[in-house]
């Protein structure tokens, strides 16, 4: 890849940005435009920018866990939402919601959890397609 | 009995782990499976003696009807301690065994799951739990059989025991559940009630062939009896627990529990009576051929199976005593001979007939049991066996067919009691030869379960009416849904039933003696019947089945993208093409509005940029106009009100792009490889394809759009799932489930990409490339290489192709 210095320190600025915007997506998304996927979509991207501007490597080494890590911590936190309706005896996938909304947060429960969990999902899935091909 | 059940999952899960932590002491663990199964069956006893049945119930699927009620009468009494008694000894035996092998702990979880699913099929009064624990046992037996995974003979044995078995229980679902739908209930209980509706309903035919072909496959019978020679590829104690005692009972044990419902007419008895006929005379014959002592037991044990259902067949209350009977006498002593042919083996290094001799001396504990057991299998007093063969004599007596019944039934009982003495008296007598030199008694578990098995066949010949009183006529009253006395008695004076029994342990011992002619002569005849047997029936079908496969995969996954396409497209159009001829009705005419500003110019975006593509000739500008084309789709969702659909569009198409990019690194220049008749046909698919998603979604347009869908999601989206944006609602709440499936998808997805990358480079690399995932790139390689050649050649040939510099 060819190594443009704009790019190069453009994506520096850009990556934490982008990354914010995704997790207003993702928190925004019961109510308004946006949602689990796009945010996760929008974190991918993020990433893969800076993995063209600099390297894949590089890219990997800003992330905290491996994207299959990612993709297992997504699975995870959807199932264990869902999970949370039988501890009350309620079937499986029922949505339980705490009575008060938080500040920043907004209103909190299982399907907003299941979102987070779709949101680590998806980043974790792309980044490891894309990773992988660009390490070829 | 549920919690028992409970009990045997739990250790089959932490068997290994147990194994790791106590080494082969574990076992003691594994055994309080038999053991609990064995005390409740005790306790039970007076219970079930009293008052006919002990029955317990969980709910599983209570709208279906499919629910875990366990029922303990005479049958299953009988059967569910034949099974958790030999199980207990055999658990026993094993640890012995299989001392030092690796996978020891793996080993007992497969057996006690076998044990788990074989106490709850006999236990069971549901006809969907009895299925599904009856599926277990096939599942655990093909574990067990092909244990030993190395050996290509075990692998084969265990893939041809699953596939007739699992052939057959397909067969058996679709009877019981046809079963279920005529009685309008899946409780076997009520089910036996109506027998006589069962019997006089038009579909009483097709559900007896269904049941039929599931319980002979699994008991063996003839034509589907050749797998059970082959499972004596298991290590020996699966032998003696699954392909003697318990599993090939199974089948047996269905139809008993069945007799209610489905016997008393013509078809069944024939059935019956034919296929156990058959059984018995082929079991008793190849029998005598054979020279490997799990050989022996094995065809003998056909043998007795088809007696069985033979005796079953013919229905009447003696005859139920007499099948009762000898499955007991028949569980113990076949069990024993198992064990003790599996400890001659460890000890003597051999299982070959014709190579051991004189063992009693070295081996008298082991000699001990077999000579008890021997008792029993020959039919002398005071073993049970004795008081089963006069009874068989005296069935097949009594019955209207006895002119030549009595006659084959004799034939077979005398080749039977041959190869049992070739198998329990031979190996120990005469001139001592073993091909081990330091010969010697085996540990006490090897030599003791073999010693109670055989000591409590003769035990309850010698307590007969103890035993008819205890287990025989609960199980009688059970098969036959009224009570029946049963009296057992080791004398009754002088009879014919008498006569013919000492004539055939007379003449059965004459035929022993002459083995040096009898073997050679019945395996030469065996070899000669081969061509026609059932066995290379099944071998040459399942060659067919392999050829077909192959042939028609090598005719549509043929390694090139463009077949996979056409063939795709062409069924995809001519599907859609058909089911809109003939099911279709356009609801209201096509309106056409003038168009706004911004549809023109997106389509004309589109258009255009479709034709660049096509003219395009360097990778990366097409990748980059797809991009385009995907962005303006992204826009036309915008301004036809779908904002979240727009955005995913939008964010999906950057990733695609760069995606290609990476991707087109690996792949040669754009090059004409095809004939231009092959491209004309490339263009009418494609076009067809076009014109085909143009009219879908036209068609698509003009359906009502109102729904009842749209207005419950647009009311309970708020107060139910306390969200605005309904399609997210939708997406996380609504149809979460549907979303959980997806993203598993997806992952699953993820993860095949990373191994299709990773391993191509490291296949590439590998000197000997068979295998799996070699083959799989195979084609990926072939095209890309084809490409490449015809690349050179069509630029030497034309001369056309301009060296564009290296494109990144």
């Amino acid at each position: 890849m060819v190594r443009s210095p704009v790019l190069f320190l453009a994506a520096r600025y850009l990556l934490p940005l982008l990354l914010i915007f995704s997790v207003f997506l993702l928190l925004r998304g019961h109510n308004e435009v946006g949602g689990g996927f796009v945010g996760g979509l929008v974190a991918a991207s993020a990433f893969m920018l800076y993995a063209i501007a600099r390297s894949p490597s590089a890219a990997r080494r800003l992330l905290p866990v491996s994207p299959p890590a990612l993709i297992a911590i997504g699975l995870a936190i959807a199932f264990g939402s869902g999970m949370v309706g039988p501890l009350s005896g309620l079937p499986v996938m029922t949505g339980v919601w705490l009575a008060e909304p938080l500040p920043v947060l907004g209103k909190v429960g299982t399907p907003v959890l299941f979102d987070v969990g779709v949101y680590f999902l998806v980043v974790g899935i792309c980044l490891h397609i894309l990773l992988t091909l660009a390490e070829e | 009995m549920e919690q028992i059940i409970l009990l045997g999952v739990t250790l089959v899960f932490i068997a290994p782990v147990l194994r790791r932590i106590l080494g082969e002491w574990a076992a003691g663990i594994y055994a309080l499976l038999p053991l609990s199964a064995l005390v409740y069956l005790i306790i039970q006893l007076p219970e079930v003696l009293k008052s006919g049945s002990v029955v317990t119930h969980v709910s599983w699927i209570p709208s279906l009807g499919i629910d875990l009620t366990f029922r303990l009468d005479g049958l299953s009494l009988l059967f569910s301690l034949l099974i958790s008694g030999i199980g207990f000894l055999v658990v026993l035996y094993a640890a012995n065994y299989m001392h030092g092998h690796l996978q020891f702990g793996q080993f007992y979880a497969y057996l006690l799951l076998f044990m788990t699913a074989m106490l709850g099929l006999a236990w069971s009064d549901n006809l969907i739990g009895l299925f599904v624990f009856w599926e277990l046992t096939s599942v655990s037996s093909y574990l067990l059989i092909g244990f030993d995974h190395d050996s290509l003979k075990a692998r084969k044995a265990a893939l041809q025991a699953l596939l007739v078995t699992a052939g057959g229980g397909l067969a058996l679902l679709g009877g019981l559940i046809w079963l279920g739908w005529e009685t309008g209930t899946l409780e076997i209980a009520q089910i036996n009630a109506q027998g006589e509706l069962i019997r006089s309903s038009a579909a009483y035919l097709p559900i007896l062939v269904f049941v039929l072909l599931g319980a002979f496959t699994k008991s063996a019978q003839f034509p589907f009896h050749f797998w059970l020679p082959g499972a004596m590829a298991a290590p020996t104690p699966v032998s003696a627990y699954l392909h003697s005692a318990t599993m090939v009972k199974a089948g047996i044990y269905l139809l008993a529990r069945l007799t209610p419902a489905l016997s008393g007419t013509g078809a069944w008895s024939t059935a019956l009576i034919t296929a156990g006929l058959l059984t018995l005379l082929v079991g008793a014959f190849l029998a005598l051929g054979q020279t490997d002592l799990k050989r022996l037991l094995a065809y003998t044990t056909l043998a007795a199976l088809g007696m069985i259902i033979l005796l079953l067949g013919l229905g009447t209350p003696l005859a139920v005593k007499t099948a009762m009977v000898f499955l007991l006498a028949h569980s113990l002593y076949k069990g024993a001979l198992f064990l003790m042919a599996g400890g001659i083996d460890h000890a003597a290094g051999t299982r070959d007939v014709d190579q051991l001799g004189g063992l009693a001396r070295s081996m008298p504990w082991t000699a001990l049991g077999a000579f008890l057991a021997g008792l029993s299998i020959t039919g002398l007093p005071p073993a049970l066996g004795f008081i089963g063969k006069e009874y068989i004599y005296e069935t097949a007596l009594d019955t209207s067919l006895a002119a030549w019944l009595v006659p084959m039934v004799f034939v077979a009982l005398v080749s039977v009691t041959a190869a049992a003495g070739w198998i329990f008296l031979k190996p120990f007598i005469g001139q001592r030869k073993a091909p081990e030199s330091d010969l010697h008694e085996n540990s006490i578990l090897l030599w003791l379960p073999p010693l109670l098995l055989g000591g409590l066949g003769v035990l309850a010949g010698l307590f007969s009416q103890a035993t008819a009183d205890w287990l025989i006529k609960p199980a009688v009253g059970s098969v036959l849904a009224t009570d029946t006395p049963v009296k057992l008695a080791l004398w009754y004076g002088f009879t014919p039933m008498l006569l013919l029994s000492i004539l055939t342990v007379l003449s059965g011992f004459l035929v022993y003696s002459q083995r040096r002619f009898v073997q050679p002569f019945v395996s030469r005849m065996t070899a000669a019947l081969e061509a026609i047997s059932p066995e290379s029936l099944y071998n040459r079908a399942l060659d067919g089945l392999k050829t077909l496969a192959a042939w028609q995969t090598a005719l549509l996954q043929n390694g090139y993208l463009r077949i996979y396409l056409i063939v795709v497209v062409l069924a995809f159009t001519g599907l859609v093409v058909l089911a809109m001829l003939t099911r279709v009705i356009l609801p209201a005419p096509l309106t056409v509005t003038s168009p706004h500003f911004y549809d023109i110019v997106l389509a004309g975006l589109i258009i255009s940029a479709v034709f660049a593509i096509v003219k395009a000739s360097s990778r990366l500008a097409t990748v980059a106009i797809l991009g385009l084309i995907g962005f303006s789709v992204a826009l036309i969702y915008l301004m036809y009100g779908a904002p979240d659909l727009a955005m995913v569009q939008f964010a999906i198409e950057t990733l695609t792009v760069i995606l290609f990019v990476l991707v087109i690194y690996k792949l040669p220049k754009f090059s004409r490889i095809t004939s231009p008749r092959a491209r004309i046909f490339d263009i009418l698919v494609s076009i067809s394809a076009g014109i085909l998603m143009t009219v879908l979604v036209l068609i698509m347009t003009l359906q009502p759009l109102e729904s009842k869908v749209t207005s419950y999601y647009v009311e309970s989206s708020l107060p139910e799932a306390r969200g605005r944006n309904i399609v997210n609602v939708i997406l996380v709440d609504f149809r979460g489930l549907d979303t959980l499936g997806e993203i598993s998808v997806l992952a699953l997805a993820a993860i095949g990409v990373y191994a299709l990358v990773r391993f191509k480079s490291s296949a590439e690399n590998r000197i000997s490339g068979k295998s799996l995932l070699a083959e799989t790139e195979k084609p990926i390689r072939v095209t890309a290489h084809s490409i490449l050649e015809e690349t050179v050649i069509q630029s030497d040939r034309s001369g056309r192709m301009k060296e564009e510099g290296v494109e990144k």
